[in-house]
C-alpha cells in the first residue's frame, strides 16, 4: 500500500516535471499570437509579411527585409560553417592523437561559453573596420553578422557532430579497414554516412542559435530594413527588430513586433520541418536496426 | 552529527525568512522610477541623493525605454515613468508632466575628420541623403556613412522633429540601438556621422557646431544650441505622500544641483506651487 502510494506521487512528480516545459511553450505562443494578431489583422497578413517598408512611426509595418535578412544571414553563416566544423569533428573524433583532442575540446568548448555580447562588441570594434576597409561601404553587413555567427555555432556543430562520429560501433570501422579500405575510405563511405542523422542534428542545433542570435547580429548587421543587393549591404534580422524597437514601442507597433515574432515562430518551424524530413531521409538501416 | 548540522541551517534559515515574512521592511516607502534610458543616469543619481537624507523611502531606477515608461505608468505599474520625448494626446492621457530638464542633442563625427560646423539645412541633407559626400560640406572626399538610433528613440524622435522636418532619414543609414552604440561606431569609422545625446558625449568623438553654435550647457540652457529636448517624469493622476515629498525635492536646490552634475541643463520654469 505504502510502496503503491510512493510509486504513484513520483509517477504523477516525474509527469508534472515533464509536462511543465510543454505548458511554458504553450503559454509562450498564446501570448505571442494575442498580442502579435491585432497588428496582422489590421495592417493585413499578406501586407505584413510580403511588405517591403518597415517604417512604424508611419504606420508601415512590412516585414520580408527582415526575413530576407534573417535567411541570408543564416544561410550565409551555415554554408561557412559547416565545411569548418564537420572537417573539425572528424578529425578530432577520428585522426587527432588522444594529446591533440585533450586541446581541442576544451578550447573548442569555450568557445561556446563566450557571451554573445562579447561577440559582438569584438565584431563592432575589429571586424567592422576591417570589412570597411576591404569592401568599402559601412563595414556593417550581412557578410559581417555571418563571420561572427559563423564563430558563434562552430563549437555546437562541432561537439554535437563529434558525439555522432564517435557512436558509431568500432566494428564498422574495423570492417571496413579489413576490407582494404584506407582510412579516408572508411571516413567518407562508412562512418561519415552512418553518422549523418547526428551530424544534421547538430546542424539543426547550430542554425537554430543562428537565426536566433540577436545581441551579436545587431551590434554588426547595420540593421538596415531594406533588401541587400550584395553580400556587404547591411540588413536588419527579425530578432534584432524586435530587440532594438521593444523599448520605445507603444500601441500597434508593440503588436506589429510581437507579429514580428510570429513570423519568426513560423519561419523556425519550417525550418525544422525541413531538417527533420533529411534527417528521416538519412536514417541508415544496417543489420536491421537504426543508428 | 551531520544530520544535526542540517537541522541547524535550516532552523536558522527558516527564522530568516520567518522574520522577513513578517516584517518586510515595512518602514519603507517604496517609489519605483522605469523608462527611458537616457533619463536612467540622473534619475538614479537622483534617486541615490535622495535616499542619503531620507532613509525611510526606497527609490528603484530601470531603464526600458520611454514607451516603456509611459505604458507602465499608464497601468499603474510603477509610481514614476520617464520619457525623453514629448507625448502624443493619446500617451498623455490621466499622466502629469514634470520635466525636470533639457539635454543637447549631439551631431558626433569621427575625430579624424576636418568638418566642424554645419548648418541645419546641411544637417537636414545629410540625413536625408541628398548630401551623401564629405567634401560637399567642406571635409574630405568620402562618402558618408549615416548612424542613427531606431525609429521611435527619444533621440531620434527629437531630432527628427528639430532638423528633419518633412524629410525623413535615409533609409540606407545604419542603426544601433544605443547612445553607446552610436557612439562606438562613429569612433571606429573616420566618414561616421552620429546623433548622441550630450550627457554621453565623450572626448573619443567630436561634437559638431550647429549654426556657429557648439553644444554646452550654457548654449543648451539659454537655447542657442537648438538641438534639445525636454526630460520628463511621469506620474499617474495627484502625486502623494512619499512620491510628492521626492519630487518636490528634485526641483530643490539639492535636486537641481544632481541634474546639472549629470549634465543635463534644469528646467525650472515649470514648478508650480502644488508640488
Amino acid at each position: 500500500m505504502n510502496n503503491s502510494l510512493q510509486e504513484y506521487l513520483i509517477e504523477k512528480g516525474l509527469f508534472i516535471t515533464a509536462i511543465s516545459s510543454i505548458l511554458v511553450i504553450i503559454l509562450i505562443i498564446i501570448f505571442i499570437f494575442l498580442e502579435g494578431l491585432p497588428a496582422m489583422e489590421s495592417y493585413g497578413f499578406l501586407n505584413f509579411i510580403f511588405g517591403s517598408l518597415w517604417a512604424p512611426t508611419q504606420g508601415e509595418f512590412g516585414v520580408l527585409t527582415m526575413i530576407v535578412g534573417s535567411l541570408g544571414i543564416t544561410l550565409l553563416s551555415l554554408v561557412m560553417a559547416i565545411p569548418l566544423s564537420l572537417f573539425c569533428a572528424i578529425f578530432m573524433a577520428e585522426i587527432a592523437p588522444s594529446n591533440m583532442r585533450k586541446i581541442l575540446k576544451p578550447v573548442i568548448e569555450t568557445l561556446a561559453g563566450i557571451p554573445s555580447v562579447v561577440y559582438g562588441f569584438f565584431g563592432l570594434i575589429t571586424l567592422v573596420p576591417f570589412m570597411r576597409e576591404q569592401f568599402g561601404g559601412t563595414g556593417f553587413s550581412m557578410l559581417t553578422a555571418s563571420i561572427i555567427l559563423t564563430v558563434m555555432i562552430l563549437p555546437t556543430i562541432i561537439s554535437v557532430s563529434e558525439d555522432a562520429i564517435r557512436s558509431i560501433p568500432s566494428e564498422y570501422k574495423e570492417a571496413s579497414l579489413a576490407l582494404g579500405a584506407t582510412q579516408w575510405q572508411t571516413i567518407q563511405n562508412v562512418i561519415f554516412p552512418a553518422a549523418l542523422p547526428g551530424i544534421i542534428t547538430a546542424i539543426i542545433l547550430g542554425m537554430g542559435r543562428a537565426i536566433g542570435e540577436t545581441l551579436a547580429v545587431i551590434m554588426v548587421a547595420g540593421n538596415v530594413t531594406q533588401y541587400p543587393t550584395s553580400l556587404v549591404d547591411p540588413v536588419r534580422a527579425l530578432t534584432a527588430n524586435i530587440a532594438i524597437e521593444m523599448g520605445y514601442a507603444t500601441g500597434l507597433h508593440y503588436n506589429a513586433l510581437f507579429g514580428t515574432a510570429i513570423v519568426l515562430f513560423f519561419m523556425i518551424v519550417f525550418l525544422l520541418i525541413i531538417a527533420n524530413y533529411l534527417q528521416y531521409k538519412k536514417k541508415v538501416v544496417i543489420g536491421g536496426g537504426y543508428l | 552529527m551531520d544530520f544535526k548540522y542540517k537541522i541547524i541551517v535550516i532552523v536558522i534559515l527558516l527564522s530568516i525568512t520567518g522574520y522577513l515574512l513578517v516584517n518586510p521592511g515595512s518602514d519603507y516607502e517604496r517609489i519605483q522610477i522605469a523608462g527611458s534610458t537616457s533619463v536612467q543616469p540622473v534619475a538614479e543619481q537622483l534617486a541615490q541623493e535622495y535616499m542619503k537624507t531620507n532613509s525611510g523611502v526606497k527609490i528603484n531606477v530601470q531603464g526600458g525605454g520611454s514607451g516603456l515608461g509611459i505604458r507602465s505608468t499608464q497601468q499603474e505599474i510603477i509610481e514614476i515613468g520617464t520619457t525623453s520625448k514629448a507625448l502624443s494626446a493619446e500617451e498623455q492621457e490621466g499622466l502629469k508632466e514634470y520635466i525636470i530638464g533639457k539635454e543637447g542633442i549631439v551631431i558626433a563625427i569621427n575625430k579624424e575628420n576636418i568638418v566642424s560646423d554645419l548648418t541645419l539645412t546641411q544637417i537636414r541633407d545629410i540625413f536625408s541623403g541628398k548630401i551623401t559626400n564629405w567634401k560637399d560640406v567642406g571635409g574630405a572626399n568620402q562618402q558618408i556613412n549615416v548612424i542613427i538610433r531606431e525609429e521611435g528613440s527619444g533621440t531620434r524622435t527629437a531630432f527628427e522633429e528639430i532638423v528633419m522636418g518633412e524629410d525623413s532619414i535615409r533609409s540606407d543609414s545604419i542603426v544601433q540601438s544605443s547612445t553607446e552604440m552610436v557612439k562606438q561606431a562613429v569612433i571606429q569609422d573616420p566618414n561616421a556621422v552620429g546623433v548622441v545625446s550630450f550627457a554621453f558625449l565623450g572626448d573619443e568623438v567630436k561634437a559638431l557646431k550647429v549654426e556657429g553654435v557648439a553644444p554646452s550647457e550654457q548654449t543648451i540652457a539659454l537655447e542657442l544650441y537648438t538641438l534639445q529636448r525636454p526630460f520628463i517624469f511621469l506620474v499617474k493622476g495627484e502625486p502623494e505622500g512619499a512620491l510628492r515629498e521626492f519630487l518636490r525635492w528634485v526641483y530643490s536646490k539639492e535636486g537641481q544641483d544632481v541634474i546639472r552634475g549629470e549634465k543635463i541643463v534644469p528646467f525650472i520654469a515649470n514648478v508650480s506651487d502644488d508640488v
